[in-house]
């Protein structure tokens, strides 16, 4: 519990308005995006000023009261669930666009401005702000900045961390950091890159430029069917093989068709056992040639039905299915839990059968989306919370999908990041010299360990006990698999 | 490599790691015994169909990109290199990227996965094989452009692209100011842009995609094709072009892309889209870092030329406190490539 004191001071930093303090105004702060962790929070902060900020980091570091950053809370990691004892810091009211060049693509905002309204501002130049997670309505760009958050275009667009040019923080130490540069790169190391994805463990972003880039002149779908998943997996290897770079590239299997197509009839091929959406964009021509030459791959591969969309009102309707699937396989059973694993592509087959095989002997259904371009699973687990149990099957299932991935030479996530969830499964992943290298980056930025406590990098004792408890009988899981 | 963790464990003294050796001009100090990586070479896995490579650090350049030849891909960034023995630890160590930057990234945008040799000896894998990847901090791309003074690279994976169909060199006459305007304005429109340079009133423009695209774009734009523009901007990538030959010192200026000519002594090269300027000088640094640090770019004495002045851009004190931690943290001793990034480090 935070103590009267330090609510008495930050009460003199900040005005009534910014400061929650009573049980009924920061109860909808205990959650994020991940709602199955949920902390209530001692005291909810959401500063108007930099000043304000830098009022509170100083009273926190004085003090060794932790913090923990938040933004539109739609992670989905659990990286902004509160923290016993510690201030939970709101950056959503730095929401203004600060410039925008239009000659040189680059837009200056701060940390509150949420993602798509980015694309918005940047509408009338014909620019957009490529990376587009699902919660782009909603979610923040300093939260994608801590995420390193992707979207469906990550192949040919890549993740956050591609396409910013620079950030201002502000550390423990009170310092003002300006990193990277609105040139290409900037001397020193690159701590753009270490800062993107630190999940606000190493600093708080106060302002970031990010590329603008140039809408694409026109873009195309094609959707596929296949009767084996199989099939639709090697297809996508051809594609890619074959010398296209689409921009999307989604795959969802049975399941997952049948529940989207029930919630918001796409016109999805219900006898398929998966169905791939290929988009291409670019000028005119090349979108022509592309499509042309996907549409040879995908009747190579196999595919029982191939289909482009007609004009733009059925590309719409093509992708409005996938991009409602979370929300149509969550009518499917009381809860799901999404997963975020990542597996280099030719391993799919293998891991969607292991995967299936889980499903029995957990007795829990799992539907799969999968964007198949970059290898990025998301299996959602469907389970029913009320059921004595049920929640902690699903976080069991969760886990063997992770480290099958891991084992394949994957991750253990692809673009929700660590957080509180996936603590465990990190020392799977890495061996503990890798996690000690990490607890040392933390230590060079945060050396009292303020920042977000207990998130993101575990510590070697959690993992000496989850090794004690997962390692049954000696036996690793997957033993047949060679490790990475 | 069991033979190099023995030696930085063993050694008393700083080591300067080396491959090939043809970037031993780049960088502030060459400090040390030579620690040879350049037997730690092969690629050790590749599969067109996940757009990934992995290789010992050791491998050279030639190698990698012969066998992405054969199946119709490349690495993205296009590096430059500085000679036949160029190897891909050298090249990620320094972060050089070729003409292609601007346009689809820079070496580091492609790194997914590093192993490194730490000051200690330590062998540590940081990030993976897979294109998405959010696991823990992201220690490869800090790794990219430390030029081996956070550890020894010994194995990288990388993201690679196909190849275009076809490309077309174009060529505009024009003067500075008309060319970066248009080099700015060009990029913010959908073209098949993968470089472009200025030099001596002609802009260079090489346009890459499929056939169409590229016929249109010609089209569109109007210009000269080139006749050798493959070779053009070979040259301009390893530092062949005329414009590099000579004995003044070499200067690199990267800063932003509008930024309008730059009115120094000497003359000037301009690439990436107007982000990178090359200038051949006898200007004092005094003269050449204050003008970039008011553009908000900084310059790099790449080449030849009296390094006192320092090699790199000084960085802010607040800054450098972070770099000397993270310093500390990887190379405690201080052994791995002493004095190359900056001094004393």
């Amino acid at each position: 519990m935070i103590s009267p004191d330090i609510i008495r001071r930050l009460q003199a930093i900040l005005p009534p308005h910014c400061l929650l303090i009573a049980q009924e105004d920061v109860k909808p702060f205990e959650t994020d995006g991940l709602t199955a962790f949920h902390s209530t929070p001692d005291v909810v902060a959401l500063p108007e000023t930099e000043d304000q900020v830098k009022a509170i980091i100083a009273l926190c570091r004085e003090t060794q009261t932790p913090i923990v950053f938040r933004g539109a809370g739609t992670g989905v990691s659990g990286g902004a669930l509160p923290v016993d004892g510690a201030v939970l810091l709101a950056m959503t009211k730095f929401n203004r666009i600060l410039s925008i060049d239009p000659l040189a693509r680059i837009a200056r905002v701060q940390p509150g401005v949420r993602n798509l309204a980015i694309s918005e501002a940047a509408a009338p130049f014909s620019l957009y702000y490529a990376p587009d997670p699902s919660s782009q309505i909603a979610c923040t760009i300093g939260g994608n900045v801590a995420e390193n958050s992707g979207g469906v275009h990550c192949l040919k667009y890549g993740l956050t961390v591609h396409n910013i040019l620079s950030v201002r923080v502000l550390t423990i130490d009170g310092e003002e950091l300006v990193i990277g540069s609105e040139a290409l790169d900037a001397p020193g190391y690159d701590l753009l890159a270490l800062l993107t994805g630190s999940e606000g463990m190493l600093a708080v972003t106060l302002e970031i430029s990010v590329k603008l880039l140039p809408k694409p002149e026109r873009t195309q779908v094609v959707l596929a069917a296949f009767d084996e998943v199989e099939k639709g997996g090697a297809a996508v290897g051809a594609i890619i093989s074959g010398g296209v770079l689409p921009a999307g590239l989604e795959m969802m299997d049975k399941l997952a068709i049948e529940a989207a197509e029930a919630y918001s009839h796409a016109g999805y091929p219900l006898d398929a056992e998966a169905i791939l959406l290929v988009e291409v964009d670019g000028t005119q021509e090349e979108v022509s040639e592309d499509v042309m030459r996907v549409r040879e791959i995908l009747l190579a591969s196999g595919a029982t039905d191939i289909r482009t969309a007609k004009d733009e009102a059925e590309q719409k309707k093509f992708w409005a299915g996938r991009k409602a699937a979370f929300p149509a396989v969550g009518r499917l059973a009381p809860d799901y839990y999404c997963m975020d694993g990542t597996i280099p592509r030719k391993a799919l087959p293998a891991v969607l059968k292991r995967m299936a095989e889980l499903s029995t002997e957990y007795a829990l259904p799992v539907a799969n989306v999968f964007h198949a371009g970059d290898g990025n699973l998301h299996p959602l687990i469907l389970y029913d919370a009320n059921q004595p149990g049920e929640w902690e099957k699903a976080e069991r299932f969760g886990a063997d999908i992770l480290e099958m991935c891991v084992a394949h030479g994957g991750s253990i996530t692809g673009e929700h990041g660590v957080g509180i969830e996936k603590i465990s499964q990190m020392c799977v992943q890495f061996g503990n010299a890798e996690l000690q290298a990490f607890h040392g980056i933390k230590a060079c930025f945060d050396p009292d360990g303020l920042l977000n406590p207990g998130k993101a990098v575990p510590t070697l004792h959690r993992c000496a006990e989850y090794g004690a408890m997962h390692v049954r009988s000696g036996n690793l899981p997957f033993p047949e698999l060679p490790r990475f | 490599m069991q033979a190099l963790q023995e030696r930085i464990r063993t050694t008393h003294l700083p080591l300067r790691i080396r491959a090939g050796g043809t970037k031993d001009f780049y960088g502030q100090s060459l400090a040390g015994d030579i620690l040879d990586v350049s037997a730690h070479r092969g690629i050790v896995s590749y599969e067109p169909g996940e757009l990934v490579i992995t290789a010992k650090c050791g491998t050279p350049l030639a190698e990698i990109e012969t066998l992405l030849d054969e199946h119709g891909q490349m690495l993205g960034f296009e590096p430059p290199r500085f000679g036949a023995a160029s190897s891909l630890g050298g090249t990620l160590a320094c972060g050089f990227s070729g003409p292609r930057r601007p346009y689809s990234g820079s070496a580091r945008d492609f790194v997914l996965g590093m192993e490194i040799l730490d000051g200690t000896g330590q062998h540590l894998k940081f990030g993976g094989r897979v294109i998405k990847n959010v696991a823990g901090y992201d220690a490869s791309r800090l790794m990219t452009g430390a030029l081996g003074t956070l550890g020894v690279l010994v194995q990288a994976s990388l993201k690679v692209l196909p190849k275009p169909q076809s490309e077309l060199t174009l060529q505009f006459e024009m003067d500075e100011a008309t060319a970066l305007k248009h080099m700015n304005e060009w990029a913010g429109r959908p073209l098949p842009l993968s470089a472009s340079a200025w030099q001596s009133g002609v802009l260079f423009l090489r346009l890459s995609g499929a056939n169409n695209a590229v016929r249109e774009a010609h089209a569109k734009l109007g210009g000269e094709p080139h006749l050798h523009g493959t070779e053009f901007w070979r040259l301009l990538r390893d530092h062949e072009a005329a414009f590099f030959s000579g004995d003044l010192p070499l200067w690199r200026l990267s800063l932003p892309a509008c930024t309008p000519p730059l009115d120094l002594d000497g003359k000037q090269l301009i690439t990436w889209g107007g982000a990178e300027r090359w200038l051949k000088t006898n200007a004092a640094a005094t003269e050449i870092r204050p003008r970039l640090a008011a553009s908000g770019g900084h310059a790099t004495l790449f080449a030849v030329g009296e390094k006192s002045v320092g090699v790199f851009h000084p960085l802010p004190a607040a800054l450098m406190k972070y770099h000397a931690r993270l310093k500390k943290l990887f190379d405690p001793r201080g052994i791995l490539n002493r004095g190359r990034l900056y001094p004393d480090f």
